[in-house]
């Protein structure tokens, strides 16, 4: 048989196979878990941080230990939850995301040849 | 000006042939860096993307060296030294943006955009107004970033070799705008990728040794570092509490917020930073790239803490002090003279040569990145696919991006020279809340919101950045107070310094509306196709093979 097909209709062909393929909806559903209530609690931490400097200065001017008061603290553990949500989210990617994109992407060279 | 000559007045003639050597150095380095890096330059992607052959760490090296701009490096320890406490907001927005570029942006984008920002609006969207916009965008932000870096050259190179008249700083800035288009005109995107990663290099181990010696000085305990910057500045412990900057009332406390929301937003929507992410082979090198980042940047911005209150501690910040009539952007200079044995000591003068020259590298380095920035996005968006509709050779589009390039340094020459009295970090705090306004929401809702179409995305663009850029024209950044930059006049009536409370919501609510206003359904053909491009990077630009 021969194939009429052009190169862009096949290239669009193999991406709706990859887009109807449960492990897409499975690598969506990941990502999307994984990302919206990490996304909304940093910001709620962030934005709880500027707002304290703003409207709680009793509270952020109290001292810990020496010199060091609740503002530096508070500071200092934005630091820490970033360090940490970029560690999490990197093991994340590496073990459940990673291995279904490359599968999935097998899938789309395979279905682009065909 | 004459309080920037103080320091110099009993520094000996010889310390200043040790500055200017040691800043010939680094030009002569960096410059050799970019004729290497410009013999390998053969295809467009090679200009604009380096080969997409640098690895995660190599580039995570690299988006360092572009973030941590003149504006951290001299901006951020000088607001610490000058206001304490509110100057290290701008250190936790800088850092905590990065987990918005690394979770929403970074990957995705590698994955379905080739070189520039508007290459993935472009993937569904009509080519020829969505690339305007985001082209428009894009040189406007960098404008705003370039400036910052131009300001900070110009006080850096002030101070240091006692320039007093205004035509000779003029002169300075116009001598690192012809050596930045030199860099990128030859060098492309792999030179100055190289240059940032020396850079990057450079400024960390600096920054690593004041920090040391700052500390040395206060037996390693921050508690008496922080104690003797709150006595020395002569505020107390208000000096370590929020509220000497910010807050002062309701609208300041609005004005504080405005500027949280922009730094924490403005970082993945800054297109100097994005094209970064199309200079490595894959999303997991874009991820691992973002991740080194965070780790340098997150370590530097602590060290700016020792820096800025290591200032307080140790140099005179009070009214009419070299350090406040350079709006702290000084500061870091002078501290490493202090560190290092004081003003007309042999070690004073090394570090002070030597930080100096960190810093011009810095500032080149940014200024580079930032050039190539705007020239890629005028040639292969407005003038491949706007102007010529695409029938162009590369070898045409690469000397097209290389006249851009002398065009934009020229622009941004021209505006630095009447910026010069404001503080860099602010000027950067401008750019991001116009990245954030104009840019991110058309990132987000293409990737994101399959309705989004081109009405949308040009409504948001525009809208953002109109929006943005003409209420700091009106704000008292602009004019109104005796800080502003224009004095004579007050046209000013937006009470708030940074827009982006207002604009930033406003660049996302336009691209909604202008969605629906716009009707257009043929975006959402390509949607499917886009978004398994960005989650599984099928189809995705390679590595260059040579």
């Amino acid at each position: 048989m021969v194939d009429e097909e052009t190169g862009h209709e096949r290239q669009a062909r193999a991406y709706e196979a990859v887009h109807e393929a449960a492990d897409f909806t499975e690598l969506k559903r990941r990502y999307k878990n994984f990302v919206v209530p990490w996304t909304v609690a940093f910001m709620v931490w962030y934005l709880a941080y500027v707002a304290c400097n703003n409207w709680a200065r009793d509270f952020m001017s109290h001292k810990v230990i020496g010199h060091v008061n609740v503002a530096l603290i508070f500071g200092l553990l934005q630091f820490v939850s970033t360090f940490l949500i970029a560690a999490v989210y990197g093991r994340f990617a590496n073990r459940k995301l990673d291995p279904l994109a490359s599968g999935l992407n097998a899938k789309y060279k395979r279905e682009r040849r065909r | 000006m004459n309080a920037l000559l103080l320091p110099l007045a009993d520094s000996k003639p010889g310390n200043q042939a040790l500055t200017i050597s040691l800043f010939t150095a680094v030009v002569a380095v960096t410059l050799y860096i970019t004729w290497w890096a410009s013999r390998q330059n053969k295809t467009t992607a090679d200009y604009y993307a380096g080969g997409r052959s640098f690895s995660g760490a190599q580039n995570g090296l690299a988006v360092a060296g572009d973030y941590m701009s003149a504006a951290s490096f001299l901006g951020i320890s000088g607001q610490i030294a000058l206001y304490g406490y509110d100057g290290f907001l701008y250190s936790i927005g800088f850092l905590v943006a990065w987990l918005v570029a690394l979770l929403l942006v970074a990957e995705l984008l590698r994955n379905s955009g080739r070189f520039t920002m508007a290459d993935q609006l472009a993937f569904r969207m009509k080519q020829r107004p969505v690339r305007t916009a985001a082209s428009t965008s894009t040189i406007v932000v960098s404008i705003f970033y370039l400036l910052a870096q131009m300001v900070g050259a110009g006080s850096l190179v002030g101070l240091l070799l006692g320039v007093k008249s205004e035509g000779l700083k003029a002169g300075v800035i116009i001598l690192v705008g012809a050596l930045m288009i030199v860099y990128v005109t030859i060098g492309g995107m792999k030179g100055t990728t190289w240059v940032q990663i020396v850079k990057a290099v450079l400024l960390m181990t600096g920054t690593v040794l004041i920090t040391f010696l700052v500390l040395l000085k206060f037996d390693f305990n921050p508690s008496k570092l922080l104690g003797a910057a709150a006595v020395h500045s002569g505020k107390g412990e208000a000096f370590l509490q929020p509220g000497l900057l910010y807050g002062k009332d309701l609208t300041g406390q609005i004005d504080f917020l405005s500027l949280g929301l922009a730094l924490v937003l403005g970082t993945a929507g800054l297109p100097h930073i994005l094209i970064r992410f199309y200079t490595v082979p894959d999303s997991r090198s874009a991820r691992r790239s973002v991740q080194w980042a965070i780790g340098l940047i997150g370590a530097f911005y602590l060290m700016t803490l020792a820096l800025g209150f290591g200032a307080a501690a140790l140099l005179d910040t009070g009214k009419g002090s070299a350090v406040a009539a350079s709006k702290g952007n000084t500061a870091s200079v002078l501290l490493a003279e202090v560190v290092g044995g004081g003003s007309g000591s042999v070690g004073g003068a090394i570090l002070l040569a030597l930080i100096a020259a960190v810093a011009f590298a810095t500032i080149l380095a940014v200024v580079a990145g930032l050039t190539l920035t705007s020239a890629s996005s005028f040639a292969h968006d407005l003038y491949v696919n706007v102007i010529a509709k695409g029938k162009v050779t590369e070898r045409d589009e690469i000397r097209v991006a290389r006249f851009a390039a002398i065009g934009i340094g020229a622009v941004a020459i021209g505006l630095a020279i009447p910026a010069q009295k404001l503080n860099i970090a602010f000027l950067v705090a401008l750019a991001f809340a116009v990245a954030a306004s104009a840019n991110l929401p058309a990132l987000l809702f293409n990737l994101f919101w399959k309705r989004f179409n081109t009405s949308g995305a040009v409504w948001s663009i525009y809208g953002g950045l109109i929006s943005a850029v003409v209420l700091v024209i009106f704000s008292p950044v602009v004019s109104g107070k005796p800080t502003s930059m224009i004095t004579g006049a007050d046209f000013s009536w937006f009470p708030l310094s940074n827009p982006g409370i207002v604009s930033i919501p406003l660049g996302f609510i336009l691209g909604v509306v202008g969605t629906f206003v716009g009707r257009d359904t043929s975006s959402e053909l390509r949607y499917n196709e886009l978004s398994v491009r960005a989650l599984t990077g099928a189809g995705a630009e390679g590595a260059a093979k040579h």
